[in-house]
């Protein structure tokens, strides 16, 4: 019953032997081990799980992993370069947008569509461009600041004071 | 102190490098899934897994009757009542567990639990708690000998007389009905837990999502000590756990089921609940009944307060309160103001729902009477025309008045209530949202401000009063210093994300000069972490942040004398700055921290202890008293009833802060937690018990279009008990946001005759709520 697969992950390519009902996330996680991508849910709802298929963000949950054959996945492992930190990962970072760092893969995943389509979002715009990842520790807050940093850093233009605002 | 330094801890997590639970992938690993009762309240007839047994991979299905052989078919709760692993004969709420199905793969387990064929004879559950009471009802815990009704416990405190005689003569008396919804703390990560044992050692490590490990060891110990898991046998490990919220407190039937099938089987037993799984019959938080009644005079003082709950604890009380608190710290529900008489009393029932209740954010309860105290004190200044904001200004226990001691017998360490509400009122302009409340209402707009000048009460606790199965509430520190000036500082506690790793290092850094990025912090390994009673109810900074500092401050004597040695100066000629040693007059003459460490090992003085290494078991004098100052403005669109929080401004006091970053990011967080009850979260069950929104498709946990931008500050009363004035924090936005948002939804309500709604206060509600008030 086994199909063989051949999915490129974070440029590296992976020809796997795949139960046709496997799940994508599965196999991003226990037979590559990429245990970066996590699962939150079982309904598609929270976004703990979200990679990038050919560029676009998608619910590893909610993927066969035989639809990603021949395709290309980016997940959180593959975010950093030789040069350092995502900006997005910086943007996190420097402006405490993960607490318990669960959700935070899918929210980067999601994150780096977003700005791919909309490198200068308003706030709203990043808010309901985020809204299939949920986040139950951080209120949100400084997840939208750490997008609006990686989006000043990617435009080249001086990023916002990470300083909190708690007087 | 107060340096926002970045968390040590991000550059695992933005990296997808954190380390949790279902990561663990462990050789020869098993899976187990579990069968669940579609029923509420059923015998089960029988249990066939004939078919389950066939598919490839299933190794083996578990039932209560096979757990029976070794009396594990049941555990205690942390309160005391008792709780079955696997039933043997009846299930007592849907979602139950009913059978365990082993085997080689995830997928092949999926299967298994299809397979097995469960026959149930359903029976008429008990679901309304009031009912539960009817002398009617049919008696739930029969497993209970002597058991002739669904009441667990009576509580009360305050005077009953005194409040009596102050209610009769009272000029103004306001009461309200109001239920704080059952919840669920809804971590995105779910529980699981990988259980190995190894039978030639006969020693058990277990992996799991908890919030505190140590506590676990002792209980599993106990439970499973007469097998042979005698408490040096068993290590627990808390990985990264991906938000506990309480929920991670208590023991779930699946970590014991996993134990002993690994016990039984020798190899590693993995068990990851799914979120359907997790919300259904993981502890459920909250599902307080409250009548609350405030005293006072017409001119708005404050002179009582008397709250009668009935606490539904679904099939057992499986909360996770200290043991002499069956309704945790409900008695601060007495509030931040300056009167004398009160009485609380709570009845405790059993019903066919999934059991808890966990302290969800919350420091025992301190949520639920909170919103009472809140909301009621609302309805006063309704009922007498004052302007909420002027009554609480009038009846705040005044700063000078600390210590205070509160009518059910606390004694708030100190709160400066007035700067907080002023600082709130001043940030959100509060004289001109009320003008421009008086206008729209003129217009027939609905807008409203509300507002939740609250005191927590956290830190549990003083060894005198507080205990979990005996064991005594304090918490821990050991650290343990290289002799090249680096340190490694092992806690009880354990973080889900609050940052201990930095704000840990960042006291000790405080304390002893050592920069705090030479400071590596673990948690959360009961075979090298000190014992301690783990991480909730903010206890973290009250207990063990209290430990680091005490802990620091036996090494920096020690630091004194070495030092002392090798500038060849008596101890009292030493003046401390953070880092170093030097001579009073003659700050040339000095020695690092650093240089002071390396002598410890290399030259330290003879007759004492070679090394510079101190534990520390904090036994707090008192809890901590954080307060709070919030304020809520919503626009409400009268023909949908649809509620716009337009501002939401919180300041809160929480003593000395150690990272303004993290703090504030605790009260982001927990804010959009206290949303969540506000307006969209709670656990419906139907009159079958069948639960109407147990999976994240109609759980509504708010997103960020949800969450509003919260607006946060901060004033500073620092603990004076405290060795570094510090309280705790997490918890206080999820306990002081909601009734700020209710507050403000009535109040936008209130020109129509409306006092009180119920949370979650959804469109729904307000839109049926000013019809029958006949808005058109």
């Amino acid at each position: 019953m086994k199909k063989q697969i051949t999915i490129s992950v974070n440029g590296e390519k992976h020809t796997l032997e795949v139960e046709p009902r496997e799940l994508l996330v599965h196999v991003i996680r226990e037979k590559l081990r990429l245990t970066g991508t996590h699962i939150g849910c079982d309904t598609s709802s929270c976004g703990a799980c979200t990679v990038l298929l050919n560029g676009k963000s998608i619910k590893s949950c909610t993927v066969l992993a035989i639809q990603a054959n021949g395709k290309e996945i980016s997940t959180v492992e593959g975010l950093a370069t030789a040069e350092g930190l995502h900006p997005l990962q910086e943007g996190f970072k420097e402006n405490h947008g993960l607490h318990c760092g669960f959700c935070t893969p899918g929210m980067l995943m999601r994150a780096v569509e977003l700005l791919e389509h909309n490198p200068n979002p308003s706030e709203e715009e990043i808010r309901w461009g985020i809204a299939g990842n949920l986040c139950r520790c951080t209120g949100y807050n400084n997840i939208v600041k750490a997008i609006q940093y990686a989006g000043a850093k990617m435009r080249g233009e001086e990023t916002p004071s990470t300083e909190p605002e708690f007087v | 102190m107060g340096h926002s330094i970045k968390r040590k801890e991000d550059v695992r997590f933005i990296q997808g490098k954190g380390h949790y639970v279902d990561d663990i992938q462990l050789p020869g690993m098993l899976h187990m899934d579990i069968v669940r009762s579609p029923y509420a309240y059923a015998k089960i007839k029988s249990i066939n897994a004939e078919e389950a047994l066939k598919i490839p991979g299933v190794i083996a299905v578990v039932t209560g009757r096979d757990l029976e052989k070794y009396n594990l078919h049941w555990m205690p709760t942390l309160m005391s009542d008792t709780q079955m692993v696997l039933p043997t004969d009846t299930v007592m709420y849907q979602a139950q567990e009913v059978a365990a199905v082993i085997a080689t793969d995830r997928y092949a387990a999926r299967d298994g639990k299809e397979a097995v064929m469960v026959e149930y004879e359903p029976m008429k559950p008990v679901i309304d708690p009031y009912k539960a009471l009817d002398p009617e009802a049919p008696v739930l815990r029969t497993d209970k000998e002597g058991k002739k009704d669904n009441h667990i416990w009576h509580w009360e405190v305050g005077d009953r007389d005194a409040t009596e005689k102050l209610f009769s003569e009272a000029e103004v008396v306001v009461k309200e009905q109001m239920h704080i919804p059952r919840i669920h703390v809804a971590s995105i990560e779910t529980c699981g837990c990988v259980a190995d044992y190894d039978k030639v050692n006969n020693h058990l490590t277990m992996y799991m999502t908890t919030q505190a490990p140590h506590a676990i060891r002792t209980v599993i110990a106990l439970v499973a000590g007469h097998v042979g898991l005698t408490e040096e046998k068993v290590r627990v490990v808390s990985p990264d756990i991906g938000g506990g919220f309480g929920g991670k407190v208590p023991v779930y039937p699946g970590y014991v089921i996993a134990i002993a099938v690994s016990f039984l089987v020798g190899k590693p037993v993995k068990w990851v609940e799914d979120r359907s799984e997790n919300l259904q019959a993981d502890s459920f938080a909250r599902d307080y009944h409250i009548t609350a009644e405030m005293a006072g005079t017409k001119d708005g003082k404050i002179l009582g307060t008397r709250f009668k709950i009935l606490a539904d604890h679904g099939y057992t009380d499986a909360a996770a309160n200290p043991s002499k608190f069956p309704t945790g710290m409900f008695s601060i529900g007495t509030g931040s103001y300056d009167y004398q008489t009160a009485f609380m009393e709570a009845d405790a029932v059993y019903t066919n729902k999934p059991p808890g209740g966990v302290a969800y954010r919350c420091s025992f309860r301190v949520t639920e009477a909170v919103h009472a105290i809140e909301r009621i004190t609302d309805r006063f200044a309704f009922e007498i025309g004052k302007d909420p904001a002027e009554l609480r200004m009038q009846n705040f226990i005044k700063k000078e008045d600390f210590p205070w001691k509160s009518p059910t017998g606390w004694e708030y360490d100190s709160g400066d209530y007035h700067a907080g509400l002023k600082k709130a009122m001043e940030a959100v302009g509060y004289e001109e949202l009320r003008k421009e409340q008086a206008e729209k209402r003129k217009r027939g707009e609905l807008m409203g401000i509300g507002i939740s000048t609250f005191t927590e009460i956290v830190g549990a606790g003083p060894s005198k009063d507080f205990d979990i199965l005996g064991i005594k509430m304090f918490d821990s520190a050991e650290i343990r210093v290289h002799p090249t000036g680096k340190a490694i500082a092992r806690f009880g506690t354990k973080s889900q994300g609050q940052g201990h790793e930095t704000t840990y290092a960042q006291i000790i850094a405080e304390e002893l000069g050592i920069p705090a990025e030479h400071i590596q912090v673990e948690e959360g390994d009961t075979d090298t972490a000190p014992y301690g009673l783990g991480t909730y109810a903010s206890r973290s900074t009250p207990t063990a942040g209290a430990a680091a500092a005490v802990a620091a401050r036996k090494l920096r004597d020690k630091a004194r004398k070495i030092a002392a040695y090798l500038l060849e100066v008596s101890e009292d000629d030493l003046e401390w700055e953070p880092g170093k040693f030097f001579v009073k007059g003659a700050p040339e003459k000095a020695k690092t921290i650093q240089e002071i460490v390396f002598a410890a090992y290399t030259n330290h003085p003879q007759g004492m202890e070679v090394s510079f290494e101190a534990t520390h078991y904090y036994d707090p004098p008192n809890l901590t008293f954080p307060s709070g100052a919030y304020i809520c403005v919503v626009d409400i669109d009268k023909d949908t009833g649809e509620i716009k929080v337009r501002r939401f401004v919180a300041i809160d006091d929480c003593g000395n802060i150690i990272n303004p970053m993290i703090v504030q990011g605790q009260v982001h967080g927990g804010l959009t937690q206290g949303i969540a009850p506000a307006m969209y979260e709670e656990l419906i069950y139907d009159e079958d018990g069948n639960i109407l929104n147990g999976t994240f498709m109609d759980y509504l946990v708010p997103t960020a279009v949800e969450s509003p931008n919260w607006e946060t500050g901060h004033t500073v009363t620092p603990s004076p008990h405290h060795p570094i004035g510090a309280k705790g924090v997490g918890e206080s936005p999820t306990v002081g946001a909601p009734p700020a948002i209710a507050n403000a939804i009535v109040d936008a309500l209130s020109p129509y005759g409306i006092t009180h709604l119920d949370i979650p206060i959804t469109p729904y509600k307000v839109w049926k709520a000013l019809r029958e008030k006949g808005v058109e």
